[in-house]
């Protein structure tokens, strides 16, 4: 019979993670033995009926209670920091990622690559590669757990959040949604296969995608009449989009915010929010209307405007 | 005196003793509602802060003459709760049973108002939901949401505290009270004051904050 | 020079053993259900919370039953998420917070204090009326089909995707929320302001201290929880709302308000269980407790303290990293003042006089599991670490090796520990012993295996689960099926001792607080003339043991 006390380690994280791990449970361990030692020698030593001294001792009660005050609150503030270091590097992904959607919904996760392929359940990454995730929610709150990698982030409909990992090892991990999300939460799971870069390549060409997410995107922005106003065109004046990805937006109110894809995506949504300086809220709300798998589309296609040459596929970027 | 004495408890000790617990009940429970309402304030200045201009929006909605008159009626009955605090001290009671009467009174009125105003409002289809005014921005229900459950709320209080009053009233007339022994009116007392001051945060939140700036 | 003498007993005190107790005063049904007396509202809420937790931990034996084997093959995915729900629901709310505070706090405060009743009686009995509308609206809705959104009621699930009865059962916890703040103000003002004659805050036993922290919390979190509940409640009906993210509503913000409850509210199911653990450790060592002022202090820094930490619960949730920042070192500095106690217990036991009556024994395995418990929640409080193990099976054992191993723990000691005072009778000792064991045995093998569980990857709320997981999983079904035997043997026996106990004297274990000093039952107004108090707590041993030392 196995006995298993660790997830296997995908990431350098999940080791760095398994460290801060072990070093607590070293200090507990420690702490476990001292406390309890002491309490049974002392059960043992003082039992009743059994002789021993038991006269009052004068005992330097404040130097005592400040030190079993003071040493442990420095240790704390040791695993404080220990552990907040480990979470800035968790919560804050490198730039240069192979950037990925992920749009939790009941009860399964879709995924969409920048290239256009898409998958349920199932999340195909390269080894080696920084790879960044965008995570959206169609209904509830999720929560994209990979144990392997020790990472997890809540899904928030509304928001987009974020998770990145470099997978260090070839091999196939859990995906699990580790918040509940109603009646089939718990099969709302999947696996993540790690695999080398030509194999990825390979299964990313097997997929064959007939668009990729930008141009996809590009259809629905004509779909959805994005394009009557937008476009240059005379009747309506609305803001340009071209090379707005990225770029400091001055809003009606005298604030100024990144278009990021936040941005983006409560524009859509909510266009009466922040209004851009020198227009007015002509824009309908999408919020309803356009599901959050064509918001990553659309958003796609936003960005690929940003840059001067057309969209290129991620893999091909390298 | 024979009121004093019937007043006490079994198992308190003496009368002040008794008046202390009360008070100190009283500000206690104070306190448990001023976090039931900070729950409501916290949403309000979350959601304000994220949507300014439709909340600026939402409040040009509101009838501020309503809001405003009975603004001036809570505050009188203020007055006249503490009156009639005053009166019984001097024991005057009878003239004490008058205020009670007259805060009463104010307190229907503040009902009958703020009835007129839900009215209206319902009118003009400010009850958030699918029938929710077009002309105004989707986060404007979200002002609206907190208007009804904030004002509703409190008129829950107004008419648990005229319920009080006319239990209150009602010993008043008993012969109950003296100029020693009328804790249960002193904190009544206490209560209506609480109920007046978180209309005066009610009231420039719901009505006056940036009411024309978006116009 | 340091006093002894703990307080004159008035000679007539002990003279009258024909005395109607409380139980015996009257004996028709609306006696009990109209009372005002704090004993027997005591005894009302015992009852209760014993209904709430035979059906909340039948509802725990089918999870565990159907966790032992991966896929969910004994109930439906839907009836396996009402059964946690209820679980957490029942046993947070109908059973853990009222458990100490309302059943012991009820019974020993007033008499600890000298006082002949709480400062309000009648809202006493409101809050226990409160307190079964509210559970018999949560029944109401398990009744009729269930909740299934989980103790948490995360929005937008609760407000607009479960398809449960989710209003009734927030209406219930919303009423009860009423009743835990009756018992709080009530507790509030009794120790502020019925204290016997020489009773300084500094000579209360440390049970008052801690039960007084809890009243605050009590008073303070749980309008906050009501409120948020209400907003829930009306979202649902409403279909727009604060929390709704369609209208650019914030779930995030639902998450802070009610974790800004449910968080001290742990306190609430923890504090009063080290109050017990005082008083019991102090007279089964016969040592005054170490460090006094230290361990009355921990209680009130972790009911302030514990304000601050709510955002522990959301590191993964999308708040900004900076506030995990100083959530993550509030947690950290929460963790100090208990801490503290479990050292200060510790040091009690030096150079005392050791005996492991039942209470003991249950008083020991408190600070043992509560060490781990707290130990472990160093674990979750370190934020990278956390992230890992976030809504695991690891915070599922953390939480219980808290509320479990220290809170029904600490209330089996002080339910055995005041039985002959409740009772007038002793229960049968061997048996008590027995059952402490069992149950420290079971819950070990049925909780600590989660730990591993969650360090796995295991998430909570799962119905089926991956087969690598069965091993632990079975330990954990395994142990609590020891456990369910081990809370059976004390209600047996117990009721048992009703009848067929020895009588107790009024102080079977010669301890020093006041509640000794009335009968075994007490009279209706607890004493015959109000007691002086004339020094500190736990003066153990006690003058007539130094005597006999000596002499």
């Amino acid at each position: 019979m196995k006995f298993p006390l660790l997830p296997p380690e995908a990431s350098q994280v999940a080791t760095r993670t398994d460290h801060l791990y072990s070093g607590l449970l070293c200090i507990s361990t420690l702490v476990v033995f001292l406390v309890f030692g002491t309490i049974v020698v002392f059960l043992f030593k003082y039992r009743r009926g059994k002789p021993a001294p038991r006269s009052h001792l004068p005992l330097p009660e404040l130097k005592i209670e400040l030190t079993w005050t003071i040493v442990p609150t420095l240790i704390f503030l040791g695993f404080f920091t220990w552990g907040a270091e480990l979470y800035w590097n968790i919560e804050r992904p490198p730039t240069d990622a192979l950037e990925i959607h992920v749009i939790g919904k009941q009860w399964m996760w879709k995924i969409e690559h920048a290239e256009g392929n898409r998958e349920i359940n199932e999340l195909h990454v390269p080894v080696g590669r920084v790879v960044k995730l965008t995570l959206a929610s169609q209904d509830v709150i999720h929560s994209f757990f990979l144990p392997a990698f020790r990472i997890k982030q809540d899904v928030v409909p509304g928001r987009y959040t974020a998770l990145w990992f470099k997978a260090d090892h070839v091999g196939q991990y859990h995906l699990l949604c580790s918040e509940y999300c109603g009646t089939h939460h718990s099969a709302m799971n999947g696996s993540i296969y790690v695999m080398s870069q030509p194999e990825f390549q390979q299964w990313l060409a097997k997929g064959q995608p007939q668009s990729t997410l930008a141009q996809e995107g590009e259809r629905l922005f004509r779909q959805y009449g994005c394009s009557g106003c937008h476009v240059n065109s005379t009747s309506v004046r609305a803001p340009p989009l071209e090379g707005l990805y990225g770029k400091p937006v001055p809003l009606q109110t005298g604030q100024i915010v990144l278009a990021d894809e936040a941005y983006l995506r409560d524009s859509i949504l909510q266009p009466a929010k922040d209004i851009v300086a020198g227009y007015t809220n002509d824009m309908p709300s999408f919020q309803g209307h356009i599901s959050e798998e064509e918001l990553v589309e659309v958003i796609a296609y936003l960005r690929s405007l940003g840059t001067t040459t057309p969209a290129l596929p991620a893999s091909q970027r390298d | 005196m024979a009121d004093a004495e019937s007043a006490l408890a079994e198992h308190f000790e003496e009368l002040p003793q008794q008046r202390d617990a009360a008070k100190l009940g009283m500000w206690t429970f104070i306190a448990t509602e001023v976090l039931f309402f900070g729950d409501l304030f916290m949403g309000y200045i979350v959601n304000r802060l994220a949507y300014p201009q439709a909340f600026a929006l939402a409040s040009h909605h509101t009838v501020v003459l309503f809001g405003t008159i009975n603004t001036a009626i809570l505050l009188t009955s203020g007055l006249t709760m503490a009156l009639s605090i005053h009166a019984a001290r001097a024991d005057n009671l009878k003239l004490s049973g008058r205020f009670v009467l007259l805060t009463i009174a104010l307190g229907l009125a503040f009902l009958a108002v703020k009835g007129l105003e839900y009215h209206e409002d319902f009118h003009e289809h400010l009850w958030p939901g699918s029938h929710f005014r077009p002309d105004l921005p989707a986060q404007a229900q979200i002002f609206w949401f907190l208007y009804w459950v904030m004002t509703g709320v409190h008129s829950v209080h107004v008419i648990a505290g005229v319920l009080v009053l006319c239990i209150i009233a009602w010993m008043i007339a008993r012969g109950r009270f003296s100029a020693e022994y009328h804790t249960p009116l002193e904190m009544t007392g206490l209560y209506w004051a609480f109920v007046d001051v978180i209309w005066i945060y009610l009231y420039p939140l719901l009505y006056l904050i940036n009411r024309y700036a978006a116009s | 020079m340091k006093t002894l003498g703990r307080l004159e007993p008035t000679p007539e005190l002990f003279s009258l053993p024909e005395l109607k107790n409380y139980l015996t005063e009257s004996h028709t049904l609306s006696s009990w259900l109209l009372t005002t007396d704090h004993k027997r509202i005591g005894l009302l809420f015992l009852f209760s919370i014993g209904v709430f937790f035979t059906i909340a931990a039948c509802a725990a034996a089918a999870m565990r039953m159907e966790l032992v084997t991966p896929p969910g093959d004994l109930v439906t995915s839907e009836t396996y998420n009402k059964l946690f729900t209820m679980h957490g629901v029942l046993m947070v709310w109908f059973f853990l917070i009222p458990s100490i505070p309302s059943v012991l706090g009820n019974f020993v405060i007033p008499m600890m204090l000298g006082a002949r009743d709480l400062a309000f009686p009648k809202l006493n009995l409101l809050s226990w009326y409160l307190f079964n509308i509210g559970g018999l609206l949560a029944l109401y809705s398990i009744i009729f089909g269930g909740a299934d959104t989980g103790w948490t009621f995360y929005e937008p699930y609760s407000s607009t995707f479960s398809n449960t009865h989710v209003v009734t059962m927030i209406a219930g916890v919303f009423i009860a929320g009423f009743s835990s703040i009756l018992t709080g103000l009530n507790f509030v003002v009794t120790t502020h302001k019925l204290r016997a004659p020489g009773l300084t805050w500094f000579r209360l036993p440390l049970f008052i201290w801690s039960l007084y922290a809890t009243s605050v919390i009590m008073l303070l979190a749980t309008p906050v929880l009501a409120m948020t509940l209400t907003l829930v409640g009306v979202e649902r009906l409403w279909g727009v709302g604060i929390f709704d993210p369609k209208l650019g509503g914030d779930p995030v913000l639902f998450q802070h308000l009610f974790w800004f409850y449910s968080h001290p509210a742990v306190y609430i199911m923890i504090l009063p269980g080290m109050g017990v653990v005082s008083e019991v450790i102090t007279c089964f060592a016969r040592k005054q407790i170490f460090g006094y002022h230290f361990v009355a202090y921990a209680s009130m820094a972790i009911a302030i303290i514990g304000f601050l930490v709510w955002g522990h619960h959301m590191f993964t949730s999308s708040q900004s990293i900076y506030a995990g920042f100083v959530f993550s070192l509030m947690s950290y500095f929460v963790a100090v003042p208990s801490a503290i106690k479990v050292f200060n217990w510790t040091m009690t036991l030096h150079r005392g006089s050791i005996s492991f009556e039942t209470p003991m024994l249950y008083a020991l395995g408190f600070i043992g599991l509560f060490t781990i418990g707290g130990l472990t929640g160093l674990f979750l409080a370190a934020l990278g670490l956390d992230v890992h193990l976030q809504d695991t099976y690891f915070v599922v054992a953390h939480f219980h090796y808290i509320m479990v191993g220290g809170m029904v723990t600490g209330f089996m000691a002080g339910l055995h520990y005041w039985w002959p005072k409740i009772s007038g009778r002793l229960y049968p000792e061997r048996m008590g012993q027995l059952a402490a064991l069992v149950m420290f045995i079971g819950f070990n093998l049925t909780f600590f295996p989660q730990y591993i569980l969650g360090y796995l990857g295991m998430p909570r709320r799962y119905h089926a689960y991956p087969p690598e997981f069965q091993l632990y999983n079975v330990m954990s079904s395994a142990g609590a099926s020891i456990l369910g035997v081990a809370y059976l043997l004390p209600v047996i026996y117990l009721i048992w001792s009703l009848k067929h106990g020895r009588k107790a004297p009024p102080n079977p274990w010669h301890a020093t607080g006041l509640e000794w000093q009335t009968n075994s039952p007490p009279i209706k107004s607890n004493f015959e003339a109000t007691p002086v108090v004339t020094g500190p707590p736990y003066q153990y041993p006690t003058e007539e043991e130094r005597e006999m030392v000596h002499g």
